[in-house]
């Protein structure tokens, strides 16, 4: 359209005529814009920062043995009762062991795999603490230190001593809770007792803090000789079998894969964490209706300011109509008004949005609950710019047509015969 | 005939607010190249009505309308935008200048939107007749720095600046004293005299239409010859 410089000329005259009320209109797209860019990093911050306490230390997808009845009940191998529907009444599951069979085998496999990026194996057992004559009841997590360390960054929770440390024969990291409750520090010695009986001493080498209550008030871990041989079982014992993903998408179908393969139980992690997902997907929503709401105010901002203008400059329209201006010109005069004011008010909120994020990213946040958070979270992601300047620049515009459509409509006949 | 600038064959408004009443029955009227031409009659006459409907900004009439034998009746909105912005010029009673603008740009809006020149060529134009006029010393400055005989000097070299087909004014000396008045008119009459401008002016003030070459005077929504 040759005709748009002139189109946006009249624009910015008309604007410029009328600077205050543009400036209102303005910092009302400035303000919400600027708000939702903040909501939404905060949001996202803390949906990474909740996830990440979760997805840390979870694996995407666990192999394990359940206890479980089996699926294969004596009767329904009988060829006789083959046809008839068959009740059978107080089953108890089976006892195969919580050992997972074959599992060295079934790891250099799965290492093997190209979509996976580690598997890490560990022994889950519950145990006694004793301390005097009171036993408090925990569990030991038997754990391959590096392949651990790589999956789940378990030296982001270790407040006192150090994770290689566990590679030193009958060492233990106990949870912090654990050691308060019982006095013991780094470098004491802690008696466990196995659910056989076993007694077995070991050195503390370090204190863990995940931040929940429940676990750190009972969990520990040990190299997986250390769990072996409180447990008193062979250097192939292994309970669970932790893989991580490339592509953590595909862990439900991998799953089923690898229960099928090796004949195992799995779980993937959204099964096991389904009320994590929930939560962020409310918080999302949150932040966007609320980025929304205000957006839709300062849309009806300029929308009273449009047509004030429109009734101010009704002359002006008239005269622009008598000298050749269409009504489509007109048109496109005021939605330029209006897509001018989304433009700036959006850039400039886009650049106060990202000074609050940053704002809120330096201001510190200390709870002993997050040992590894020191600030607030905020999540930077070019995208919410991007939503935001496109909500900005689509509410105006809306804002902006319905006057616009007005003006388009003014008879100059009727205001120049008016005079 | 083949010199007619505007052409109306049987030009026939209503108005329907109220009621429903026959503003103009039965229009035929043919303005040539160079003529100008005043239209007066009493207030409620229709004579203003007359000139709106020439003026293509009125389009709801019965009958034809042409300009340059070209017919204009049916035709569509940004068209007719198009004919105003560069066959018509318009002065109407109130200046209607863009108080966002200088004089300058006042002027040479509508040339900037028929896009025809250059932005420089324009300006250059847009002198041109702000010099005829007597206003070049004006020309930076803001209309609400003007006094009202200066302001429809400017709007009269905003009607020029398309080098139009017709002028039309609709009472442009009304809101002026004597002396601005007779200022406009010989603008006007300049106009036609040096540059051969077909000029039509909607008046109720006699003295302004005696001096004009022709004189249409309308009663009852008819024209009485």
């Amino acid at each position: 359209m040759m005709n748009y410089t002139l189109i946006l000329n009249i624009a910015t005259h008309l604007l410029l005529a009328r600077l205050k009320q543009t400036i209102v209109a303005a910092v009302g797209v400035t303000f919400s814009i600027a708000m939702f860019i903040t909501l939404v990093s905060f949001m996202n911050g803390l949906n990474d920062l909740l996830d990440g306490l979760m997805l840390n230390r979870t694996p995407h997808i666990r192999l394990y043995n359940e206890i479980k009845p089996s699926e294969n009940q004596p009767i329904s191998l009988s060829k006789e009762y083959k046809n008839n529907t068959n009740f059978i009444n107080s089953i108890k599951p089976k006892d195969r062991g919580k050992s997972i069979y074959n599992s060295k085998a079934i790891i250099s496999y799965l290492k093997k795999d190209p979509r996976i990026i580690d598997v890490a194996p560990k022994i889950t057992t519950p145990v006694f603490f004793n301390s005097g004559t009171i036993e408090i009841s925990g569990t030991i997590n038997g754990i391959e230190v590096l392949s651990e360390e790589k999956l789940f960054k378990i030296s982001d929770y270790i407040i006192d001593g150090n994770v290689v440390d566990l590679l030193q024969n009958n060492s233990i990291i106990i949870g912090k809770g654990l050691a308060d409750k019982m006095l013991l520090t780094k470098g004491d010695v802690i008696k466990i007792t196995s659910t056989r009986g076993n007694l077995s001493s070991l050195k503390i080498v370090g204190i863990s803090q995940i931040g929940i209550a429940d676990i750190d008030d009972s969990m520990s871990y040990t190299s997986l000789d250390t769990a072996q041989k409180v447990l008193g079982e062979p250097t192939n014992y292994i309970t669970d079998i932790q893989i991580k993903l490339f592509d953590m998408s595909l862990a439900a179908a991998l799953a089923k894969e690898f229960e099928q393969k090796f004949n195992l139980d799995t779980i993937d992690f959204n099964t096991a964490n389904s009320q994590f997902e929930t939560g962020s997907k409310v918080r999302t929503i949150i932040s966007y209706t609320v980025g929304i709401v205000l957006l839709i105010v300062a849309g009806f901002g300029i929308y009273n300011i449009l047509n004030m203008m429109i009734y101010e400059k009704m002359d002006s329209i008239a005269i622009l109509k008598a000298t050749g201006f269409s009504g489509s010109d007109v048109k496109w005069i005021f939605v330029s008004l209006s897509l001018i004011i989304g433009i700036v008010g959006g850039l400039i909120g886009l650049f106060f949005g990202y000074i609050f994020s940053s704002i809120i990213d330096v201001v510190p946040f200390e709870t002993a609950s997050l040992p590894t958070v020191k600030t607030y979270p905020i999540h930077y992601s070019g995208i919410f710019y991007l939503i935001g300047i496109v909500f900005a620049l689509f509410t105006t515009t809306i804002a902006g047509l319905f006057p616009a459509l007005k003006a388009s409509k003014v008879d100059p006949v009727e205001i120049i015969r008016g005079k | 005939m083949e010199n007619k600038v505007i052409e109306t064959k049987g030009l026939t408004k209503y108005f329907y607010d109220p009621i429903k009443f026959q503003v103009l029955k039965e229009i035929n009227i043919g303005i040539n190249h160079g003529e100008f031409v005043s239209i007066v009659g009493k207030s409620g006459c229709g004579k203003s009505t007359l000139l709106y409907l020439l003026s293509t900004m009125d389009t709801d009439y019965e009958g034809q309308l042409l300009i340059k034998n070209e017919l204009i009746t049916g035709k569509k909105d940004n068209e007719l935008a198009q004919i105003r912005n560069e066959k018509i010029g318009f002065v109407f009673q109130f200046h209607y200048l863009l108080s966002e603008y200088n004089v300058l740009k006042n002027v040479m809006l509508p040339g900037l939107k028929l896009g025809k020149y250059s932005e420089t060529e324009i300006k250059n134009r847009a002198m041109e007749h702000l010099k005829t006029l007597d206003m070049e010393d004006q020309a930076l400055k803001m209309p609400n720095q003007l006094s009202g005989g200066q302001k429809q000097r400017v709007a009269i070299a905003r009607a020029l600046i398309n080098d139009p087909l017709i002028i039309m004014g609709d009472e442009p000396t009304g809101n002026l004293d004597k002396k601005n008045s007779d200022l406009v008119f010989d603008i006007l009459k300049k106009l036609t005299l040096e540059k051969k401008q077909t000029i039509l002016i909607v008046t109720h003030d006699n003295d302004f239409a005696q001096k004009t070459n022709r004189i249409i005077t309308m009663e009852d929504g008819r024209i009485l010859l």
